[in-house]
């Protein structure tokens, strides 16, 4: 085992616990968390075993193992910067909620002060 | 009936006093509602007579108008009227749009495609742009999605949701109509461009960026 693939699985190993304890802490869904499981599970694999990945890029037709990993990893990279901007446009949403009866109300309190 | 003029603005107060008072005649109430002003918008528009409404914080037009309709809705407002605060419309011009409202519609838009007097080219290709996202994101084709002077009627104002916070709000509106089977009218209007209101525009990325949001609306 090579420096950079032992520092790779402690990273991956760190990541899979961390993932574990956020999800018996509750503040993961169950879905998300078994996806990031399998991600970091399959991660170790294609560094301890980088020749598994050979397998996959002749099923799926690509000619090296390696590409397959950048195709997917670029896919995924792709899926969640999509979904952590979807995140930030509910916060905003939720943000001018909040803004908006703030002003509406304190808008009411001055009225029935005047009258 | 019950007329109320909105006017969102953020840092507007070169201009918003004159806006107010020339708009003053022709509504039963004015609401200014200051996003986030850090001049003397508040002030100027309490000052004038007009019914102020402050966001804490700057959250953009979209969330600015959003907050205008609302409160005209708690006015019982039977017809409620957007323009800007930059001085760019004519107040002049809301009897049209009441009239049309009066007549069957439920959201007027004020085009300033139908005369084009006085608009510059690149002000009218951002328009047609515009315009024509619009059409593609959300199947209405109208020939000025952009334009910020606009009528509601009372059936307007309890159904049309606002989810977008800045420029994208001009093409939700529109979007709004269809989703709802609101009747939508268009009517001509004459713009008054000066260096001030030309400098308050959206420049190509903020256009850009606007696309994104749009986008991103129609997938949520």
């Amino acid at each position: 085992m090579t420096f950079l693939q032992g520092f790779l699985l402690l990273f991956f190993l760190f990541a899979l616990v961390r993932t574990i304890k956020q999800f018996r802490k509750h503040q993961m869904p169950v879905y998300w968390a078994l996806l990031w499981v399998m991600v970091w599970l399959i991660a170790g694999v294609v560094v301890l075993l980088p020749q598994t990945t050979d397998i996959a890029a002749r099923l799926v037709g690509v000619g090296r193992g390696v590409d397959v990993v950048i195709y997917l990893a670029l896919v995924l990279l792709f899926y969640l910067v999509f979904r952590l901007y979807a995140r930030q446009e509910t916060i905003e949403r939720e943000i001018t909620k909040l803004v908006r009866n703030i002003a509406l109300d304190r808008k009411e309190d001055d009225a029935d002060k005047t009258v | 009936m019950r007329v109320v003029a909105i006017i969102p603005a953020y840092n507007e107060a070169s201009t918003l006093a004159e806006v107010i008072k020339y708009t003053q005649p022709f509504v039963d109430v004015v609401v200014v509602v200051n996003d986030g002003s850090k001049d003397q918008t508040a002030q100027i528009a309490f000052a004038c007579g007009a019914q102020v409404v402050s966001h804490v914080i700057n959250r953009g037009l979209g969330a600015a108008i959003g907050t205008g309709l609302e409160a005209a809705k708690r006015l019982q407002a039977d017809v409620a009227i957007t323009l800007d605060g930059d001085g760019q419309h004519d107040p002049r011009e809301i009897p049209a749009f009441v009239r049309a409202i009066l007549e069957g519609a439920d959201m007027v838009i004020g085009s300033r495609m139908l005369t084009r007097a006085g608009m510059p080219w690149y002000r009218q290709v951002a328009n047609f742009l515009g315009n024509i996202v619009t059409f593609v994101l959300f199947g209405v084709w109208v020939t000025d999605s952009q334009s910020g002077f606009r009528a509601f009627s009372r059936r307007a104002l309890e159904t049309i949701e606002i989810h977008t916070n800045r420029m994208e709000v001009s093409s939700e509106l529109v979007a709004e109509t269809k989703q709802k089977q609101l009747k939508l009218v268009e009517i001509p209007i004459q713009a008054i461009y000066t260096q001030y209101s030309l400098s308050k525009g959206q420049n190509f990325f903020v256009g850009l960026k606007t696309l994104g949001k749009l986008v991103l609306r129609r997938l949520m």
